[in-house]
């Protein structure tokens, strides 16, 4: 208790930490909000709950790691990482995706965490179990008396997710598939009157979330470190952000990812850095209890 | 499992077969082991193994063991535990009933220690270890069980030491110094930490920063964050190799200037290859370095082990030796010693004889406390100094001055 309050204090003794810690959470929430954003694509269009989401993620650095270790500039590994996630997603919704697509929550919920354990162990196999990373080399800014650090790797990291962010954005909004898409989100009945073929709208929707987190994992491997069995808390923020932010609503998730960044960020500085993931899985229960009372009070007033 | 079972007791009973054709006089002394040769501890478990194959082997080619005037060679019985403890604890139970295995070598790790343990101390079978350091093995009053390496708090106290001689030579008082642990929430980190902060408090030194690491997610940039604002003077780091990886990452971006920073698992992460001069001036603790002044009469002097294991085994000609693997050979030497000193075979009068154990050997010396732990061998802290390891506490082992303050 008395640590606690000492690291409060901290915090208002020395303003500047506030805008570290809000600088590094803002860093971190922005890569979350990647992942998540593709949840919420697949769970807003499909309907599915993908618990192998934070495998993807650990998937793609380990491509992007991979490369480094073949002599191929990192930064060339996020395109890579994209387009081979892409294809790995699409073989996966053929395999395992298409046929449970009618079944049952619990039957995507058993599939994809069945996924996930065949990726991580899959990964485990393939480079071992040692924690990799990949260092770009880059200096870091300092600003304030040295206080504040941006390292230029994790602007660049930040930057990249912006810009993919931007891309799949303009992307929904413009292209035709991105229309398609939103139309079967909406309704994929009336989707597949109006002859879009959904089964390809899936199978596109689902390769797209494989690239996002893809991407996602190799900026990721170049400013953390990366290990097979990572996934688990991928997956874990990536579903307190949309099961904060709710479904088909992208400023919101972004919102909600950089916000989860900066919270994990003050419990880690209050409560100590053993906290951090509490942090967030508290934030779902409170996120939770809050929804449902609010759909209380629509269900009362309706009956 | 069982095609290798086969395979591994025809090579015992070849190996059984050669000597008595060579030098008829040699019967052999049957030891057991269960050791992780798949799964996630095999890298460690196969050090193990050749760390116990190189040593029977050079103790045959210096004659045997000589035991009440007789001479006898080691053969063992290996069994892979799978790294699983359920399965190291049945191995154990069917070396020693189905196998009549007198006398046990220990496995690798701190887990699968605990895992056999209670059950060569129900059989009261003797077990020599070389692999399991957590102190939590030392006090259940196991009356078998001796363990050749130093047990896992004082992986980082003699960094306590270091800081506190350190603060004297530059005239300062040790209960001045400020120490920040970062530790992870697993019992051999505890283990650390207990270690670090009993120190820290005989120095009357003060923990501004107690802190535990989660197991996954490596983030420690708000630990960090703390250091620049509190200042200490020693940060001690322990997570295992992402730990390690993490911390030399961020202390590098963050820019974070402690005068002395102590780090686990440097060599397991390669910090020194994957971050290069960020790692520099980092000390990492270690339990052996073959540039140590260690020797004795089978083995030679430590650099004389190193080299002869890198002659002999491909896999460690680019590499530095594990010291998993010679804290395997010195097992072997304390048992060689003991079977001399005892003069029987009787595995009360074996286990008298470990208990009494004094000896000098190319890892360390070895003597064993009531416990069962080494008591005799100081942990090594080495330094990263330009990428190379090299060893420089406790004073008297150094092979180079330390680097302080740090950055």
């Amino acid at each position: 208790m008395e640590q606690f309050v000492s690291n409060f204090g901290l915090l208002l003794e020395f303003p500047v930490v506030n805008l570290k810690i809000v600088l590094d959470g803002i860093m971190i929430g922005a890569l979350f909000a990647l992942a998540a954003y593709g949840l919420a694509l697949v769970w807003g269009v499909m309907n599915v709950k993908n618990l192998a989401q934070g495998d993807f993620v650990i998937g793609g650095g380990y491509i992007c790691w991979w490369l480094t270790q073949m002599g191929v500039p990192a930064l060339i590994g996020v395109p890579v990482a994209f387009i081979l996630m892409a294809g790995i997603g699409w073989i996966i919704y053929i395999l395992m995706i298409r046929p449970i697509l009618d079944r049952d929550l619990f039957t995507t919920l058993l599939a994809t965490f069945g996924l996930a354990i065949i990726m991580a162990q899959l990964l485990n196999l393939l480079f071992g179990s040692d924690t990799q990373s990949v260092d770009l080399g880059y200096d870091t800014l300092y600003f304030l008396d040295g206080f504040i650090d941006v390292p230029i790797a994790k602007l660049l990291g930040v930057l990249m997710a912006g810009a993919l962010a931007l891309g799949v954005i303009l992307f929904m909004k413009f292209s035709r598939m991105g229309q398609a898409i939103r139309a079967t989100a909406q309704d994929a009945r009336a989707a597949r009157v109006l002859g879009i073929n959904t089964d390809k709208v899936y199978a596109f929707t689902w390769s797209l979330n494989a690239a996002i987190c893809g991407a996602a994992g190799a900026i990721i491997v170049m400013v953390w470190v990366i290990q097979p069995f990572y996934g688990i808390t991928h997956s874990v923020r990536a579903f307190v952000i949309v099961t904060a932010a709710g479904l088909g609503n992208l400023p919101g998730v972004i919102a909600a990812g950089l916000g989860i960044g900066v919270l994990e960020q003050y419990g880690a500085h209050i409560f100590g850095i053993g906290y951090q993931q509490a942090i967030a899985v508290i934030l779902l229960l409170l996120v939770l209890i809050y929804r449902l009372s609010q759909q209380r009070r629509v269900r009362q007033s309706l009956r | 499992m069982r095609a290798n079972l086969s395979v591994l007791s025809l090579v015992a009973g070849a190996t059984m077969l050669l000597p008595g054709a060579a030098s008829a006089a040699c019967e052999s002394i049957t030891l057991g082991a269960a050791i992780s040769l798949t799964g996630k501890y095999a890298t460690n478990g196969i050090h193990t193994q050749n760390g116990y194959e190189f040593a029977i082997q050079k103790i045959k080619d210096a004659g045997g063991v000589k035991v009440d005037g007789k001479c006898y060679n080691f053969d063992v019985i290996y069994y892979d535990d799978e790294s699983k403890g359920d399965r190291a604890a049945t191995l154990a139970e069917r070396l020693i009933n189905q196998d009549k295995v007198q006398y046990m070598l220990g496995p690798y790790s701190s887990g699968m220690t605990k895992a056999i343990a209670p059950v060569t101390e129900k059989y009261k079978i003797p077990m020599i270890e070389a692999e399991g350091a957590s102190r939590s093995l030392f006090n259940k009053g196991y009356k078998y069980l001796f363990a050749v390496l130093s047990t896992s708090e004082q992986y980082l106290a003699s960094a306590i030491a270091l800081a506190a001689e350190k603060a004297i030579a530059s005239g300062k008082d040790p209960s001045s110094v400020k120490v920040a642990v970062a530790v992870e929430n697993d019992p051999f980190s505890l283990d650390i930490r207990a270690g670090v902060l009993e120190d820290a408090k005989r120095f009357g030194m003060k923990a501004v920063i107690d802190e535990k690491l989660p197991r996954d997610l490596a983030d420690m940039s708000a630990i960090l964050t703390k250091v620049k604002l509190l200042k200490p003077d020693v940060l001690l780091v322990s997570g295992h190799s992402k730990g390690a990886a993490t911390a030399v990452r961020q202390i590098d971006e963050q820019n974070v200037k402690v005068s002395m920073i102590g780090i686990t698992h440097c060599e397991a992460a390669d910090v020194t290859g994957k971050f290069g001069a960020a790692a520099n001036d980092i000390l990492c603790p270690t339990q052996w370095a073959e540039t140590l002044t260690y020797e004795d009469p089978i083995f030679g002097t430590a650099e004389n082990f190193n080299s002869e294991v890198k002659a002999k085994y491909d896999a460690y000609a680019n590499r530095p030796i594990p010291y998993q693997l010679a804290q395997a050979s010195a097992a072997i030497y304390v048992f060689k010693d003991a079977f001399e000193r005892a003069g029987s075979l009787d595995k009360e009068a074996v286990r008298d004889a470990i208990a009494a154990t004094d000896l000098k050997t190319f890892y360390g010396n070895v003597k064993f406390s009531e416990a069962g732990n080494n008591i005799a061998k100081p942990m090594v802290l080495r330094q990263i100094q330009d990428g190379k390891y090299n060893v420089v506490a406790p004073s008297d082992f150094a092979s180079h001055q330390v680097n302080w303050p740090r950055g």
